[in-house]
Parts: structure tokens; sequence; C-alpha cells
């Protein structure tokens, strides 16, 4: 049995039919077609999966699409305007927070709501708020550096 | 040559953007029409037999397009293995295991969908008739008395036994020696854990008669030739096999797999494409795993403390199969490593192999050097304690003294350059370790446990001469391809054999080739992961793609001068043996303001309307890098940690590394490879390891949620310097960057534990990893015997 979802994705209106197991991670990539949030694990421990849930960092795979129905929803697909990378994306790059980048959908999506909670986090604050996000390349090291270095410009803005 | 001006510059990855904004292009994330899924039917037992496999059920469910077992795939043949040795027995594995199922996750029917959700509801329905057996998973009971035998033609689960460097001259140096040290390590089993699973897509077109297989691979060309050749049975030239962006592989995703194979041979049987995507279960099942070694290491010394003899005996666990190249981990990859950066009087070295009911195991980030390191520098320090000496003095005693061009080893190798000292010095200074040891002594008196641990390692990589590894049993060449193609309007695509799964290829082999061609990289585009492309190329793995690919780049590059300068002194009206090439421009030697510039001659190749007489039109080159050598990047990790007496909990506070990797291209890509190599060796240390239920044969570690993958918290920021010694290996001078880290850190960890401990009269830990829960059971047995 079927059942139809409408959600706005990056600003976008989607609808589709879906079955009610759909997992949100899936209705992403399969249905609206945004294969840019990852799926890394199935058990929810590796966050490569995390979107913006009505501003909320969520992980898509722990949500049945049925259960988001009427949300916004923003994906890494959305976190540049007008062909800028956003400044967490810009730090990433500058401090080569990332090698496979498998991972790294869901780790700005997660710093991005690190920061907006706490805009100056420490080393530590920083390494305790990507509890929820694995990287197996970097050894979080230049993760670690990218969001202090975010942190630096966003605050400068 | 163009003067350096790029290499050796941390320049921004240049296909970062993709992966900034979720534009990557994972073979997970591909879509074609007429799409279906595959979902694998496994064995949920350790050790059976398949009495029946019954898919009607499954068959009349909604959505089903089709449903395979073993015996359906008539005329296909076993999966190989690629690495041979004497008297090695290799039983067969099939692609779907029809008549047993040998470990947890053996796949034995494929059951492909119209959806994913179609096939996984159809799989539940498939109904397989096990005759369930006793199993062994254990390392050290497979060989043993009355363990449960696994494949016919391997008795007692010996795969091999196999020997290197001097029996008789190490047992006469033991003999002789006046100190003497013995200890258990047992290297535990690890699971690579790239965070993208593996993942394909197969599509047959029948009216072409050609495949397409995209898979999650570190060597696409090696996939084809191995899968095509020797399991299919079907021509190679009629496959393409694309490995687009890898979400890393460490190892893992080298191999030939069961399941891509099954996907190509399906997609003709059903006429559409396929794909199937591990879950990370199923990445836990079925990933090859790595290390598993036991290992009784013996070392002997004078009473100076100088190495007289190291005598090594292992056991290593290959799982339920032969991986593709599983024989010459333990072996080959580690026997040869037992050397260190140390003089020894004598070495010998005893490996046997041996089948379990687990996962098969084979390389894994530094394969064979990890253990060789972890059992070379864990013994070092017990030496040291043996001799009561500082580990750093007794380090220092045995290091052997700087060379430039040659030292052979007693286990075969020849190392290329190293110079040993500088590295430890270097972290020394950073440590302060005189302060160190004060406030150490300081903190014992009021109950604190902090310790250092050190590291001086060696590896071997930029895998390797043709010649020497197929004499010792590899049954692949290990040259590399590179292919440099000048377009007419002086743009250059370069096709490298390497693969890039995080290695940021598209930019370090961009600033060799802008260095040496003296153009602006953003006219370079670098083609990989694809043999629709590609010139046959080996793959990455082993540290070899800046050393071997980067050098047939080179190579090629060369190649374009000399027909370049051809072309230019054709125009300048000069001998071609007058003519240089330096910043771009082809000159008259002495006259640079006699010159053409480089898109100049790339037009002129192409449209050759005045140019030398009998001079091929084009500017395209391609070319093949045997190395002679291979590689021997080294360095000196330190890690200080502080125990808690009361928890056995262990804090990293500090992490030190000076690694010496030869020349190097771009800093901030070679740090970045240190700092993940850090984190992976220190999990190892620390945290991670497979389990088995010794009952069952259950694989109990299967989910992030049991297997301790570090997260940020639990480690530091990593204090990195380098020193930097050529290879003369190869014209870059650079020997390989990719399992330093993973290497060196492991046993810097456990030294530093173990220095904590040492006041309590604790001078080894048998098992890792140091999980709280084993540092206090040692405490309470130290505080117990005192």
């Amino acid at each position: 049995m079927k059942t139809t979802v409408s959600m706005t994705i990056n600003g976008a209106k989607q609808s589709h039919e879906v079955e009610p197991r759909l997992l949100l991670v899936h209705y992403i990539r399969e249905l609206a077609g945004l294969t840019g949030t990852h799926v890394g694990c199935d058990t929810s421990q590796c966050g490569a999966c995390t979107i913006h849930l009505n501003g909320q960092a969520v992980k898509s795979c722990t949500l049945l699409a049925v259960q988001c129905d009427g949300a916004q929803i923003k994906t890494i697909e959305g976190m540049a305007t007008d062909g800028n990378l956003h400044p967490i994306q810009n730090a990433f790059w500058e401090k080569h927070g990332l090698q496979c980048g498998f991972c790294t959908p869901g780790m700005i999506m997660s710093a991005a709501q690190l920061l907006e909670r706490n805009p100056k986090p420490t080393e530590q604050e920083i390494r305790h708020g990507l509890d929820g996000n694995l990287c197996r390349c970097t050894g979080y090291h230049n993760i670690v550096k990218a969001i202090q270095y975010a942190a630096e410009t966003m605050a400068a803005r | 040559m163009a003067t350096a001006k790029l290499i050796g510059a941390s320049i921004k990855r240049r296909e970062d953007p993709r992966f900034l904004t979720g534009k990557g292009n994972y073979t997970d994330d591909l879509k074609l029409a007429g799409m279906t899924y595959a979902i694998f039917v496994r064995s949920p037992h350790a050790n059976a037999k398949i009495v029946a496999i019954d898919t009607a059920k499954a068959r009349q469910q909604p959505g089903v397009v089709a449903i395979f077992t073993g015996k359906d795939m008539v005329g296909v043949n076993s999966l190989p293995c690629g690495w041979l040795l004497p008297e090695l027995k290799i039983p067969p594995h099939m692609p779907l295991a029809s008549d047993a199922a040998r470990c947890v996750g053996d796949p034995v029917a494929i059951v492909i969908g119209e959806s994913l959700e179609a096939a996984r509801d159809a799989a539940e329905l498939v109904a397989v008739d096990w005759q369930v057996l006793p199993s062994v998973t254990n390392t050290e009971k497979a060989a043993g008395p009355g363990a449960v035998q696994i494949h016919e033609v391997a008795p007692n689960n010996v795969a091999f036994n196999w020997e290197i460097g001097d029996a008789a001259a190490t047992d006469a140096a033991f003999k002789s020696a006046p100190i003497v040290t013995k200890k258990r390590i047992v290297n535990q089993r690890l699971v690579a854990n790239a965070i993208e699973p593996r993942a394909c897509v197969a599509r047959y077109e029948a009216a072409t008669g050609e495949w397409t297989l995209w898979v999650t691979s570190q060597n696409p060309h090696v996939h084809r030739l191995l899968m095509c050749a020797f399991v299919l049975g079907i021509p190679e030239h009629k496959v393409r096999v694309i490995a687009p962006d890898v979400g890393g592989g460490f190892g893992s995703k080298i191999f030939l797999y069961n399941e891509e194979t099954v996907c190509t041979w399906a997609t003709r049987e059903i006429k559409r494409p396929i794909r199937w995507t591990a879950e990370r279960t199923e990445s836990f099942q079925t990933d090859a795993h790595g290390r598993d070694h036991i290992t009784d290491a013996e070392m002997a010394l004078s009473k100076e403390g100088k190495i007289l003899g190291f005598r090594v005996t292992t056991t290593a666990n290959l799982g339920a199969y032969l991986s593709t190249f599983a024989p010459a981990v333990p072996t080959y990859l580690y026997g040869t490593l037992l050397n260190g950066v140390y003089e020894m009087g004598a070495i010998h070295c005893k490996v046997s192999g041996v089948f379990t009911n687990t996962t098969p195991v084979d390389a894994y980030r530094g394969a064979g050097r990890p253990e060789a390191c972890y059992a070379i520098e864990r013994m070092i320090d017990v030496a040291a304690a043996a001799c009561k000496m500082d580990p750093i003095e007794l380090r220092r005693k045995n290091f052997i003294p700087k060379f430039d061009n040659g030292y052979q080893t007693k286990v075969a190798l020849t190392y290329d350059s190293g110079d040993y000292g500088p590295p430890l010095d270097k972290v020394l200074a950073m440590l302060d370790y005189k302060k160190f040891r004060a406030e150490q002594a300081a903190g014992r008196t009021q109950g604190k446990l902090i310790g250092v641990g050190f590291s001086t390692y060696i590896e071997a990589c930029s895998i390797a001469p043709s010649k020497v590894v197929g004499s010792l049993g590899a049954q692949a060449g290990l040259w590399e391809s590179g292919k440099v193609q000048v377009q007419p309007t002086g743009g250059v695509t370069v096709f490298t054999g390497s693969h890039s799964h995080g290695q940021g290829h598209e930019t370090t082999m961009a600033q060799i080739v802008a260095d040496h061609l003296g153009i602006p990289m953003d006219t370079i585009d670098i083609v990989h992961g694809d043999t629709g492309r590609v010139p046959f190329g080996m793959g990455t793995y082993g540290s070899r793609s800046a050393s071997v690919g980067g050098t047939a780049i080179l190579m090629s590059i060369n190649k374009i001068k000399e027909k370049g300068k051809k072309i230019a002194a054709h125009l300048l009206e000069a001998s071609p043996n007058d003519m240089d090439f330096a910043d771009g421009k082809f000159f008259v030697k002495g006259s640079p303001e006699k010159n053409v510039p480089f898109g100049q001659v790339a037009l002129t190749a192409y449209v050759p309307h005045n140019y030398p007489e009998g001079l091929e039109p084009g500017l395209e080159e391609t070319s093949f890098y045997d190395p002679s050598n291979f590689c021997f990047p080294f360095g000196a990790h330190a890690c200080v940690v502080e125990v808690d007496p009361d928890t056995g909990h262990v804090t990293i506070l500090r992490y030190i590394a000076v690694d010496d990797v030869g020349n190097v291209i771009n800093p901030m890509i070679v740090d970045g490879m240190v700092h993940g190599g850090i984190a992976q060796g220190v999990a190892q240390a620390l945290w991670e390891g497979a389990v088995y239920d010794d009952a069952s044969g259950q694989l109990v570690t299967g989910s992030f949620m049991d297997y301790a993958l570090p997260r940020a918290e639990m480690l530091t920021s990593y204090e990195t310097d380098r020193t930097e010694t050529p290879t003369p290996v190869n014209p870059l001078g650079v020997k390989g960057a990719g399992e330093t880290g993973t290497i060196a850190s492991t046993p810097a960890v456990v030294n530093a534990v173990v220095d904590a401990l040492a006041g309590m009269g604790v001078d080894h830990i048998e098992a890792m990893p140091l999980t709280s829960e084993r540092v206090w059971k040692i405490i309470q047995a130290a505080k117990a015997k005192k």
C-alpha cells in the first residue's frame, strides 16, 4: 500500500507515492534524485546521511519518509548559494577536511548545526559535536581544523 | 627541466568542489533505465552443508525479476588467488556457494527485483536447508587437534608453511646470547570499514555483446582481468570496468569479490542492469578483513644491547577462502620487513597460514608491514627493559647507519636510502623527552600513570618490481601505466592506471605534469578508474600511486618533450640536439629568445604543414613504468598516554609523527594521509577488533554498534613533521605516504601504555585492543603480584 508524501527539499516542492517503510534517506536519494546524501551504515551510527529537517540536523536513515510529510529539508546540495560555497564547505576545502568525500556531506551538515548552536566552539566541543559522524580517512584532525576555520570566517562576516 | 613550482606546494585539491557540494559520483548514485536491484541470500552459519535451496515461494513474490543459485552458474569458475606460494593449498571459492557455506555471510543465492524492497522481501522467502556443522574461527585452534576440516585440499586447515631468513645462524645467535627475551604477540583481526560500502552496477547490452561494470574498485583493470579471464570466461575487451568516485578503500576494494562477479554474470541472463550495494553488516561479513596473527617473538641481545638474533613464529588466519592476494600478506609483506631499521645479527621467521570459518583475510592498510613493525617495535621495548636501557638508547645503538643507495637486509630486501636518526631526534625535540621523563617520575609519586611509547619504523611500498614479485609468487606484474595526451589547443589529458579513492591524484598528478611541462594546472585533466579510457593499469594499493604511477606519467612527459623538441627545432630551423625545454617553452640552448611555446608545438603536431620529415603527427605518449626496487619510507612516532589507575581507561595526551616519505609532492595531502593512517593504527591499539564467537562461529562485531571505529572525541590532534630523504629508485624521489601512519602508530601507542604501567612491573601486554577492561585487569594482576 503506497501513500503520498510531500516535502520541500532545498526550496523545491517534492511529492511522491511511497511505501510506508521507505526511509527518508532513500526518498532523498532515489525519488528526489539528490545523491549527495550518503548511506554508510544500517544502524544510524555513521552520520553520512545527515540532513537538516525543519532546521535540525538529523540522520535521514532514522526517519521514514512518511514521517516527514510537509517538512522543510535541506541537504548538502542546498548549502551553496548562487554558486558560492557555504563558509563551512569552503573551510573543508581550505583545510583539507576531506579525502574520499563520502562522509563529507554529513560532516558539513552536522558542522552547520554545531556552529549554529555554538559559534565559537573549542576543539573539544567540536570533537564532541561530531560524535554522530564517522570518518575513516582524515583521522578527524583536518575536519576539526576546518570547523575552527569556518567558525572564524563566519564570525568575521 | 622546468623549475619546480608546484611540486612541494600545498595546492588545494581540485576534486574537492564536487565532494563538498554533494556532486560526487559514487557507484550507488548511478541510475540506469530498466535498473534492477540485487539482494544476496547469505549463510547465517559459520560452517554448514547446503542440503537444498528452495526458491519457489520467493519467485512468486511480486516484483521479482530473477533468482539464481550456484547451480545456475554453469561453466563459471572459482574466484582466483593471485599470489601463489610453494605447496599452497587452494580450495575452490565459487561466486555462489552450492555445496557448503564456510563462513557467516557466504553468499548462496542472488535475488533480483524491480525494487530493492521487492528483492529483500523475496530473499526472506528463499528457503535453504542447512546441515549445520561444527566450526573453527580461532587462529590458534584452526590447525589444532579436533578442529573441523574446512577444505578437503587442506589437511589440518593449513594453507601453507613458509619461512625466510637463516634458521641455523639465528639458533646459534640465541645459544650464545647473554640476554634473550620472548613474548607472545596477538595482532588482532580488523575490518577496513571504508565509509562507502562496496557496490556495483552491472549492465549487459545484448545488441553489442558488451558489458559495463561500475564497481567500488581500487584497480578496475585487475578486477576486469580476474573476473573475465579466470571466473566468467568472457572476453576482456568486451567488458568495461569503471571505478568512479570511490569512498575509501584501505585495501578492502582491491580484491575481486563474489558480488560483482555474480551481478556481471546475471545481467546477461536477465538483459537488464543490476545494482547491488552492501549494507554495513554485509561489509563487516564480506569485505576482506585484515591482520589476525598470533606470534611468538624472541630477541637475543648482547649485554651492550646489540641485537644478535630475532626469531619470529607466526600463525596467520586466512579465513574461509584465499582472497585475491591473501598469501602475500603474512609472508612477503611481513617476513621481509622484520629487519626493521636495525642491524640484526640473524633473523629467522616461520609463518603458517590457516583456514578458519571466518571472512577471508587480505590486505588492509599496511598489509603485513604493520604486523612486522608491531612485532619489532614491541620487542625492542621489551629488550630495552631486559637490558635495563632507555628504549631510545637501545634504538640508537642498533640503527642501521645512514646510507644513500642500498642496504641489504637479512630477509631478502635491499632498502633504497635511509637516515634513521634524524626523525627520532626531531620527535624527541618536539616531545622534550628529558622534561617528559621528569614529569612522568613526579607524576608516579602521586599515583599518576603517564607513559610515552616510540616506534621507529620502516615499510616497503611503491609496490613493486614485477620480476621480483613474480619470483615470489605474484601472478601479476606490478608496473603502472601513464598516458599523456596533448590536445591540439594545448590542453593536456593524463590517463593514469592509478586510482584515487581519497588520495587526491587529480591534484598531485596535475602538479607533476604542470611543473614538468611548465603549463597551468587548469589546462590539465587527470583521468583514472575506467578501463574504457585508461591504458591497462595496476591500480592503487601499497602506497604506489605517486612513485610508480607518477613516474609512468613523467616518462610520457619526457617523451612528449623529446618529440616537441624535434617539432620546435624544425620551426626554428635548428638542430633537435640543440633544443632545450623550460617554463613551457622549447628554445635553442643558450638563446632563450629563439623559442616556441608548448601550445604552438601542440598545434603544429596536429596541423603538420611545416613539419619534420618522417615524424609522426600527433602529440600523445604512453609509458609503462616497472620500478627497479620497492621504496622504503621510515620515521619515528611518539605517543604520550595517561592511564586511569581506577578504570584502566587510556587517554592519548599527545601524538607526534616525523615521517620520511622521500620527496613530497603536496605536503597538505601527505599530512592528511598521515593523520588518517595514525587514526587507524591508534584504533587498532586501543579500540578495534573483529570478534568471533568461538562456539557458534558468529561474527559478534558485525555493526558500528559493536565494532569500535574511532570517533572524533576518542582521538587527538596530531603533531607532524618530516625529514626528506629522496629515493634513488624513481626520478621523482618520492617513496610513498599512504600507509606509514598505520604501520608506525600501533606499537607507539601500546609501548606508551606499557611504559605508563612499567612502574607496576608490566613489560608487555599480549593482546590488543587495550580497552579499559583489558588494562584494568592488567593493573589488578600487577597489584596482586606485589
